[in-house]
């Protein structure tokens, strides 16, 4: 998924002489084919963070269209009065390409562990937030991003993630895409949450009970009509994300449908990591597993909820 | 320590022209107001901007979008009461808009808003911001091959921040020369002296060894201004950083040196009289 984002970069430069890449340190070699091809928009600017968003504003500031990429880690907490002063309350066309969100760098602790990024961007105004579910689908996005109005937060994968996205479905910013029609649940899913709402959902469907799955690869601004149109007759919505609880894709489509729905909320599960740093290292996979997150968990989570809601008034489950 | 300058001198006991007098008078006319405002760190400033604004910048108030304007960005955005008193006088916007600093439906805040104020190139306030701006400002000069220039105000105080020199390495890895950081070095920031809150000094050799060609005045003297930055680039292939020795509060005695005037609430009946005696009827 980095490397075709990183790729994508290069086309769009091609493409359009406003382009910029942006890094602070990155791996070396990164975007090299660009940086012979456009030796003065290949920017590497050293481990300043705050000052490259700074100089970023500036540049988008006469027109140019910087894409600033380094670890979301420190594209997030490092220089966030930046990003929300020089980018967000100037409303200026910088890209923020935030390489490994969630858990993709788990062995390297919780320092390089994007856990609270959407949450932080999100409450941001003028800010776009979105987490592509795979390579393609991170392709389309990179297309959408060169005339879009204001700043936006770019949450990227590890990279070799399971491709699921379809071309057929194209790809809007701002518009979620059904990946499967709901039935008795509604899977709400953002990233790379999406191939293991795919698996629970087969898993579901073996024992007889319907999951559909909404992917909301832009978790701002949330699609709401398209939330509401896929909640109608569900009883249960169960939001998915690589993420802690507070702030990220669950909250935002609670904030939606009470807006929206008032007393007629569903039933609603919110998985997601648990509200506190990750001291424990291994791999994104293991991680996500420890904390529910792996398809089987999932389902069985899903089930547990399902049966409950049956049982009971309308109610809100929180992992 | 401080090393006592002599520009520090000069600045303390230069007198000032009828011009500097009248833009003092704008500035306490807001104060009076608002009942409220940045007095101190607009005192220190004015005549950095009145020179840029009357005599460096390539700007016309009736085109404030024309691409090949200089841009000037006032970092230390709590100096706007100064740099609102030249745009008015130089006519972004009507000088009645400075009576209404504040005020609700003003568009002139405690901090210059890009998009509100005519003239104002970017929102800051937060501080260390303006310098990383101006720096790609000077890129996208360079970049687009244009000839205008970028002047960025900083504040001593507001230096502390890292994300200034973070801002100074890039200036000098890309040899901007047509960038110039003027430093307000009135050595009293919020709470007292720079030299308690954090030393700043060595300060000339900071910016020499960060990449920057080096100038220093005393930042009341008109004339020293206009001389130094009218020879702009100092050193060709440098940024240039001018170090401009001012008083906080300069022109109001009882505000001079007094860390109790960087920010004041409602004048008094005494301090309004003190200052129609400092800078005349206003």
């Amino acid at each position: 998924m980095r490397n075709t984002a990183m790729n994508m970069v290069h086309k769009l430069a091609a493409r359009d002489e406003r382009v910029l890449y942006i890094g602070s340190d990155p791996g070396a070699g990164t975007l090299r084919a660009m940086s012979k091809e456009f030796p003065k928009r290949h920017l590497i600017e050293g481990i300043s963070e705050a000052h490259i968003i700074g100089m970023s504003a500036g540049l988008a500031m006469e027109g140019f269209v910087p894409y600033v990429n380094t670890i979301a880690t420190f594209l997030t907490r490092r220089c966030y009065e930046q990003v929300a002063v020089d980018l967000c309350l100037h409303n200026l066309p910088v890209r923020l390409i935030a390489n490994g969100g969630g858990l993709v760098y788990a062995p390297l602790g919780p320092t390089h562990q994007a856990i609270e990024d959407i949450a932080i961007m999100r409450a941001l105004p003028n800010m776009t937030v979105v987490c592509p579910c795979d390579a393609d689908e991170a392709a389309r996005l990179m297309e959408k991003t060169l005339d879009w109005t204001g700043p936006i937060y770019i949450r990227l994968g590890k990279g070799g993630d399971a491709i699921v996205s379809k071309a057929e479905h194209g790809f809007e910013i701002g518009k979620a895409i059904l990946m499967r029609p709901p039935g008795e649940v509604l899977m709400v899913t953002t990233g790379i949450m999406l191939q293991r709402a795919i698996a629970a959902a087969d898993q579901l469907a073996a024992q007889g009970i319907r999951a559909g799955i909404l992917h909301m690869h832009t978790v701002k601004p949330l699609d709401a009509e398209a939330l509401l149109q896929a909640v109608r007759g569900t009883k249960l919505v169960a939001t998915l994300e690589e993420h802690v609880p507070s702030g990220g894709l669950g909250s935002a489509v609670a904030e939606a449908l009470i807006d929206r729905l008032g007393s007629g909320f569903p039933a609603m599960l919110r998985l997601s990591l648990p509200d506190r740093f990750m001291h424990n290292y291994g791999s994104q996979d293991s991680l996500l597993k420890k904390h529910g997150l792996s398809a089987n968990a999932i389902a069985t989570s899903i089930e547990h909820a399902l049966a409950a809601s049956r049982s009971s008034a309308p109610q809100l489950h929180s992992t | 320590m401080i090393q006592i300058s002599p520009h520090a001198e000069a600045a303390l006991t230069c007198t000032l022209d009828e011009r500097s007098l009248y833009l003092r008078r704008l500035v306490l006319g807001s104060v009076r107001s608002a009942g409220r405002g940045h007095v101190g760190p607009a005192l220190s400033l004015i005549e950095m901007v009145r020179v840029l604004y009357d005599d460096v910048l390539r700007i016309d108030p009736n085109n404030p979008g024309d691409p090949e304007r200089d841009r000037a960005i006032l970092s230390k955005g709590h100096g706007c009461l100064a740099l609102y008193a030249l745009l008015a006088d130089r006519g972004f916007f009507p000088l009645s808009e400075l009576d209404g600093f504040c005020g609700s439906d003003s568009i002139l805040g405690g901090h210059p808003e890009y998009g509100m104020v005519p003239g104002v190139e970017a929102s800051t306030g937060a501080l260390g911001h303006g310098l990383s701006i101006g720096v790609g400002l000077a890129l996208a000069a360079r970049m687009r091959e244009r000839s205008y220039r970028t002047f960025v105000l900083l504040g001593d105080g507001e230096i502390n921040e890292g994300s200034v020199w973070e801002a100074a390495m890039g200036a000098a890895k890309h040899g901007l020369d047509n960038l110039v950081a003027m430093i307000d070095y009135n050595k009293l920031q919020s709470y007292g002296p720079t030299d308690y809150v954090l030393p700043l000094e060595p300060l000339a050799d900071k910016w020499r060894s960060f990449g920057f060609a080096v100038q220093e005045l005393n930042g009341h003297d008109v004339g020293a201004l206009r001389t130094v930055l009218k020879q702009v680039p100092a050193v060709p292939g440098k940024p240039t950083a001018i170090i401009c020795h001012t008083v906080k509060g300069k022109g109001l005695p009882p505000a001079e040196s007094n860390a109790d005037w960087h920010h004041k609430n409602k004048l008094t009946d005494s301090e309004l009289d003190a200052i129609r005696v400092a800078v005349g009827d206003f």
